[in-house]
């Protein structure tokens, strides 16, 4: 039987009016990395929140490691870290200061402190910027201590909210595979992103919109069994070409690559290379067409536009 | 609950430090506003107060002296509230607090009348108050009672201050000086701790560890006490040398107390910190409790010319029974158990605030 490190049951958040977290069930199996995808405001971080014991939620509930988030939050909190999207570490104090002070309040064995801290600093690039104070670090360098700082105490369940917005391609590689080394020790990661590049490095991802669960699963699976056709069109007059493609009913959306379109066709068109190539025939508008395999960013466009959006 | 960890007390306390060692700001007021202070307030304030609690030994006990007793409390300046039978122990409730002035009448009272040996009675005062002293001052014009209008009328009394005879203002206002320049200063720190790191986003952080609100509250305030002590040395010092503010009670005693005090203002200070959501509305909530402290205390105007809501209202402030306390020891020599009636309260004071804040303070973000 798979264990879960987290499961909600009709998890809802509301500020006011605004359901922030609208009725999510979710399973997310113990030593994976899930990740959590969707729109500025979608209600990523609020989900995080309430799954750390932060926010109450104002129905439904969640089970984190086992325990109730409702009944026993302060159980939860000695198990998990959470890297929270604004940097939340002591910006007037140092970096060695920082962990410090988090060792002790993990309350990590005194003989252990110093070689784990050190071990931290090593594994994070951060040996040389021990006596820096943290609000002077650059973006990348404060993400790093931020991640060092939440898995000091070796936590069974790690939350990353947006861990790697400031971070350079090379750098969030090595972020992955520390990511992936720590899975490989049985950790469970949530990490939310807005990068597809990082979303297929998952091994599930829920796609969140307005608060509800839009779309879950393997980013393999998501792509294989997308409800759509992708037609790639490449066109020397690529902005009319665009405007032709857009006004058409079947088709969902249309994203520009250079001199390239690529156009993302409701299932119901049975044809749709043919289909759009008559269109722009009709409308003497040269083009080549060419179907071809949808990637994470057709799922995400498709999975947060094909719902019905208040205008 | 857990029983609190030390060590996490210690580690919160430490990392208190480190942010006031790179707060220059904060770092100057810790010695700036106690020595500005002290100099601005060193020479200032007279008052004017009625019905001080007043015990009366009369020794010569005649028809004059009873009358004088009489017009003594007619002038509504003293109002008698206790008894006692010699000047000793006029002058040991006084040093308690348990009286503001005694009425001395000797007992060869007729004798000096009729040779017109001044004086003839002595009022006994507790000038460590100055509005007292200039109270009671009011009294010396008063009359010896005579059955002949014709005669001419001379006065009766005369005004014997206890501990500063020579009326010298800082002697008066530096004692309690330590208590105003405290309540501002502590609580200015601490009601920002908790919202500063609200504010900042580091509180996000701290809520999801396992550290227990208890430890939180005491980790807070622990820099704050030394800091405390380190600013009422200064402010004693400052007395002592520039202003010769004698100090006549127990060293001991008075950095007991203080710490008593400390405490107490320093949970007001963490009170206000878990009610205020920016840093801004927590300096403006430290006003309101300081201005209310200033003026009812008994440090700016008369205690006991206050009407009985107001006195009762200024029962709650630490302020208050500090202001007694450091008068007691530093220049009547009272000793900390003829204060426990102004100690208990403080003590309440802090246990009290301390819980509620405590409780106050939820580990959540809404
Ligand atoms: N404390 C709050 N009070 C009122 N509204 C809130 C509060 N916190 C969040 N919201 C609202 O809830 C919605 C979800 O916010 P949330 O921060 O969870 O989004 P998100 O998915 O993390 O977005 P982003 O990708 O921009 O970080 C937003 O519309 C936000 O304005
Ligand atoms: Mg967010």
């Amino acid at each position: 039987m798979e264990t879960f490190a987290i499961e909600t049951r009709e998890l809802t958040r509301c500020f006011g009016d605004l359901v922030a977290v609208d009725h999510v069930n979710l399973k997310i199996p113990a030593g994976s990395i899930y990740g959590f995808i969707g729109p500025n405001g979608c209600g990523k971080s609020t989900t995080i929140r309430m799954l750390c014991g932060l926010l109450l939620p104002s129905d439904g509930g969640a089970t984190v490691l086992g325990i109730d988030v409702l009944r026993d939050p302060e159980a939860i909190k000695s198990k998990i870290g959470y890297m929270t999207q604004r940097f939340s570490l002591y910006q007037d104090l140092t970096v060695r200061e920082n962990l410090q002070f988090l060792s002790e309040i993990h309350r990590l064995p005194r003989v252990n402190r110093r070689a784990r801290i050190q071990a931290q600093l090593e594994r994070f690039g951060l040996q040389d910027r021990e006596r820096q104070l943290a609000g002077t670090l650059s973006g990348g360098q404060r993400q790093r201590l931020a991640l060092a700082a939440v898995t000091l105490h070796e936590p069974k369940l790690l939350f990353l909210d947006e861990p790697t917005s400031a971070v350079d391609p090379e750098s969030r590689r090595e972020f992955w595979e520390f990511l992936f080394d720590m899975v490989d020790q049985g950790t469970t990661v949530l990490v939310t992103t807005h990068f597809m590049d990082e979303a297929e490095r998952c091994h599930l991802i829920a796609i969140l919109d307005r608060g509800a669960l839009v779309a879950e699963g393997s980013p393999k699976t998501l792509m294989a069994e997308l409800p759509a056709t992708v037609v790639e069109v490449e066109s020397e007059v690529v902005r009319p070409v665009r405007q032709a493609l857009i006004a058409l009913d079947p088709v969902i959306d249309v994203a520009q690559l250079g001199s390239r379109l690529h156009v993302l066709v409701r299932p119901e068109v049975s044809q749709p290379e043919m289909f759009l190539g008559n269109v722009l025939a009709r409308k003497e508008l040269q083009a080549e067409l060419r179907t071809v395999t949808p990637n994470l960013e057709d799922v995400f466009v498709m999975a947060t536009t094909g719902r019905a959006r208040p205008s | 609950m857990k029983r609190p960890s030390a060590a996490r007390i210690l580690a919160i306390a430490r990392k208190e430090f480190f942010h006031l060692r790179r707060d220059r700001l904060t770092g100057g007021m810790v010695a700036g506003i106690p020595i500005v202070m002290t100099l601005l307030f060193g020479y200032a304030i007279n008052n004017d107060v009625r019905h001080l609690n007043t015990a009366v030994v009369d020794e010569a006990n005649t028809s004059t002296t009873r009358a004088l007793i009489r017009d003594a409390a007619a002038s509504q300046v003293v109002r008698y509230t206790k008894q006692a039978t010699n000047v000793h122990e006029l002058e040991q409730m006084i040093a308690a607090a348990k009286i503001s002035t005694g009425l001395y009448i000797p007992a060869d009272f007729e004798e000096r009348l009729a040779q017109g040996r001044k004086p003839y009675a002595q009022l006994l005062v507790d000038d460590s108050d100055p509005t007292i002293l200039s109270a009671a001052r009011g009294l010396t014009a008063l009359p010896v009672p005579t059955a002949s209008a014709g005669k001419r009328q001379q006065t009766s009394l005369e005004v014997r201050p206890l501990y500063n005879p020579e009326r010298r203002s800082a002697v008066f206002i530096v004692p309690g000086l330590c208590g105003v320049i405290l309540t501002l200063t502590m609580v200015l720190f601490t009601s920002i701790a908790i919202v500063r790191e609200r504010e900042r986003g580091n509180l996000e952080l701290l809520i999801t560890t396992p550290v227990q609100s208890l430890e939180l509250m005491i980790g807070k305030i622990i820099p704050y006490i030394l800091i405390g002590y380190v600013q009422i040395s200064l402010i004693v010092l400052l007395g002592l040398i520039l202003f010769d503010v004698p100090l006549r009670g127990s060293w001991s005693d008075f950095y007991a107390s203080a710490g008593v005090f400390v405490l107490s203002i320093l949970t007001l200070g963490l009170l206000i910190s878990t009610a205020a959501a920016t840093q801004f509305q927590a300096f403006q909530m430290t006003f309101m409790t300081f201005l209310p402290q200033l003026l009812l205390s008994g440090f700016m105007f008369p205690f006991e010319g206050m009407p009985q809501a107001a006195q009762y209202l200024a029962e709650i402030f630490p302020l208050t029974h500090f202001l007694r306390i450091v008068r007691g020891v530093v220049l009547r020599d009272a000793s900390l158990s003829m204060m426990a009636a102004d100690i208990w309260p403080l003590f309440a004071f802090f246990a009290v605030g301390m819980a509620v804040a405590t409780l106050r303070f939820r580990k959540r973000l809404d």
